[in-house]
């Protein structure tokens, strides 16, 4: 007797539609961060789902470091005109140049850690007082703790020791001036869901996540894309390798993946047959065993 | 990673449990049995415990560790609130709310509790059931836990012998008599080692019971929601402003309980308004029969003044509407309970203040013993009260439907969330 009972995936999408349209109703002014990677697509799809045939009713913001892969860029712009969505970019280059973010020197340099000056920046300028974000709780032991409605004083800083409980699916998004709000509507959400729910809805995706050439640089045990924002040390070359993304970051800190795979099915089964977390491609992770909690803290995503 | 097949991974259900049991009954090893036996260890996961355990000196890659949490917890060696994993087989996927065992138990379980189909409890096969096995099943029978399953651990401590797993279970027998379960299973395992966990143990012939994996698997949760009882919160009013959707009315939420179609007389809460129910959609795929936990939007034959808040349910079967009754409180806070004092409330998609009326008695949990002289309710205590709101709440006793009869108390000068409530 299976009649009345949905499968996982839905299970999944009414709940993030749920927690997108609670974040809609409890909020002044919630936007929706996009990274063009594939959880903030699937994000941004749940959110037309849920407000159809209305448009988004909160625009899509766009922490853009300077060190993105161009396809993503491309990606971003073609599908913002497709749903007629509002997007703002705010950009970490900006926040060098005025001095607020100081960039990293030698040849592991990233902006990762510069996003979070932007992004604080940014939700501050736009009073944003509710950002939803597509971090899931299986990718890292520090987002196994959070909350869907995760609270942030007012610096935008984490505080795991005092965060709200959460009880059946009542949310409590009340909040003292000046503080704000992450909201995770793919908390329950696992890498291999995200791919089948991509596969079952036929979501677009930029092109890197599927096989392609690519120069790339070995490094620490991880495959960099060469470009110009990262430095080739003397004892490196770049070589050209049949390579896929499988997450989509920064070009200095997100590793590719020797494979194949040109179709979603094809991702699929490289997913379930995958041997490391999908994590495990992120040198920004790598840094320390705490790197991410300690990022959290500081008001990262 | 277990291989699925396309068409597989979609009928795939998802079953949300929780984990009780203190730090020495193994609640951890037995976590990290069911990811590492169920291949869902990832190599790079796995090397960074094996080699911890190296470091520590253990003979055994420590499972435990996978479940190890934050640096902040880890200085303290607590854990400090419910932590949520995932694994998944080819025929289910699960979401644990792993509960810690410490003191601030009752509060952390509750909230696992809260949103879970099963329940797992943890007993130490050579102690048998304790004060806080109690705690624990009335916790899972307070918040209607559908399934309750008794794991009996360390079995490989008692030799694998019938007569301690009988024990414990006669015990638990008597105790759960009390107690308002539906549904109990009694599993003798080593987490340790595996015994009945994933695999069949070869050291109990005795037993002829499933392991907890296939248990897991095969509970049958698609009848834990009400079916039959016509909800639906509204969450938000969808108006485009856009000319070609002018007069487009969409009142979008959750189900919370019963199956609307398309056709259905409907009465809007509180205006008590009627109308007909002309489409059921999501983004515009018309549904043939909504139930929960279905996120949809209903449109209606006519205008009507419909608000986030409203209630539609169904014109013959209305819930209660009603400003004062009582709560079974569980009290989240350091700030203990005022009597007389008031607060915001949350209830579905519904904001109101309510005053404490009463605190009519607080119940002791290790001896389920109801005690009417003690007034002082403080963080984890758990009492029934009589409260009075604002503007009438439209509810159905928690036990008849878990969505509508649920509510949250909100300090309004913290915004904290300190009261779960379960409405009798």
């Amino acid at each position: 007797m299976i009649l009345y009972h949905l499968n996982h995936l839905r299970e999944l999408e009414a709940e993030a539609i749920y927690i997108i349209r609670e974040t809609a109703s409890q909020f002044e002014r919630p936007a929706m961060l996009f990274s063009g990677g594939k959880d903030s697509i699937v994000m941004t799809h749940l959110a037309r789902k849920a407000f159809y045939p209305a448009r988004i009713p909160f625009p899509l913001l766009h922490i853009d470091t300077g060190h993105n892969f161009p396809e993503t860029i491309e990606f971003r712009d073609k599908m913002v005109a497709e749903i007629g969505a509002n997007l703002i970019v705010r950009n970490v280059q900006d926040s060098i140049n005025s001095g607020r973010a100081k960039e990293e020197k030698g040849p592991n340099a990233s902006r990762n850690m510069l996003q979070t000056i932007t992004l604080l920046d940014a939700l501050e300028e736009l009073k944003v007082d509710a950002a939803m974000g597509g971090a899931r709780r299986d990718e890292e032991k520090a987002r196994a703790k959070e909350r869907f409605f995760s609270h942030r004083d007012e610096f935008g800083q984490w505080d795991p020791k005092n965060q709200r409980p959460e009880l059946w699916m009542l949310l409590n998004g009340r909040k003292h001036q000046g503080e704000h709000f992450r909201v995770f509507p793919l908390s329950n959400w696992t890498e291999m869901d995200v791919w089948m729910y991509i596969a079952m809805e036929k979501i677009d995706i930029p092109n890197i996540y599927f096989t392609h050439q690519r120069e790339i640089v070995k490094r620490d045990g991880m495959l960099l894309a060469n470009s110009e924002y990262i430095t080739v040390r003397e004892t490196e070359k770049a070589e050209m390798m049949t390579v896929r993304f499988r997450t989509i970051g920064d070009m200095t800190c997100t590793g590719a993946v020797l494979s194949p795979a040109n179709s979603l099915q094809q991702i699929i089964e490289e997913v379930a047959a995958s041997k490391t977390t999908e994590r495990g491609t992120r040198s920004d992770d790598k840094r320390s065993e705490t790197a991410m909690e300690d990022r959290k803290k500081a008001g990262y995503f | 990673m277990s291989d699925f097949s396309k068409d597989g991974y979609l009928n795939m259900e998802l079953l949300r449990f929780t984990t009780a049991g203190s730090v020495d009954d193994g609640k951890s090893t037995l976590i990290g049995r069911l990811l590492y036996d169920s291949k869902q260890i990832f190599e790079d996961q796995l090397e960074a415990i094996e080699q911890r355990s190296s470091q520590r000196g253990f003979e055994h890659v420590d499972l435990s560790l996978l479940t190890d949490g934050l640096k902040a917890e880890r200085e303290q060696g607590i854990t400090i609130d419910v932590a949520y994993r995932y694994f998944a087989t080819p025929k289910r996927k699960f979401i644990i709310a792993d509960t810690p065992g410490h003191i601030q138990y009752t509060r952390n379980m509750v909230t696992g509790a809260s949103t879970a189909n099963a329940a797992l409890i943890l007993v130490d096969a050579r102690k048998g059931v304790l004060e806080q096995t109690i705690r624990h099943s009335f916790i899972a029978s307070l918040l209607q836990i559908p399934h309750l399953i008794i794991c009996i651990n360390k079995m490989d401590l008692v030799n694998y012998e019938e007569a301690a797993f009988e024990k414990v279970v006669d015990e638990f027998k008597s105790l759960s008599s009390k107690l308002d379960i539906k549904d109990v299973s009694f599993l003798p395992i080593s987490a340790l080692l595996g015994d009945n966990v994933v695999d069949k143990s070869k050291n109990m012939s005795w037993y002829n019971g499933p392991t907890l994996m296939y248990l897991l698997e095969n509970l049958h949760i698609s009848s834990d929601e009400n079916h039959i009882d016509c909800r639906f919160p509204v969450q938000y009013v969808i108006r485009p402003q856009q000319t070609e959707y002018h007069d487009y009315r969409g009142y979008a939420g959750r189900i919370s309980s019963g199956i609307f179609k398309p056709g259905d007389k409907i009465k809007v809460l509180p205006s008590e308004e009627i109308a007909t129910v002309k489409t059921i959609e999501l983004f515009g795929e018309e549904i043939p029969e909504a139930y929960s936990p279905m996120s949809v939007t209903i449109t209606l034959d006519r205008d009507v003044d419909i608000s986030r808040g409203d209630m539609i349910v169904r014109e013959n079967n209305v819930p209660n509407i009603l400003q004062e009754f009582d709560v079974m409180v569980c009290w989240l806070n350091s700030t203990p309970l005022q009597g007389g004092g008031k607060y915001a409330l949350r209830h579905t998609t519904k904001d109101a203040r309510c005053i404490i009326k009463d605190i009519r008695y607080k119940i002791d949990i290790s001896t389920l013993h109801r005690n009417e002289e003690d007034k002082k309710i403080g963080m984890n205590d758990i009492a029934r009260i009589s409260i009075k709101t604002t503007v009438p709440i439209f509810f159905d006793s928690y036990r008849k439907n878990r969505h509508t009869g649920s509510i949250i108390l909100i300090d309004e000068s913290t915004n904290e969330t300190i009261g779960a409530g379960m409405i009798v």
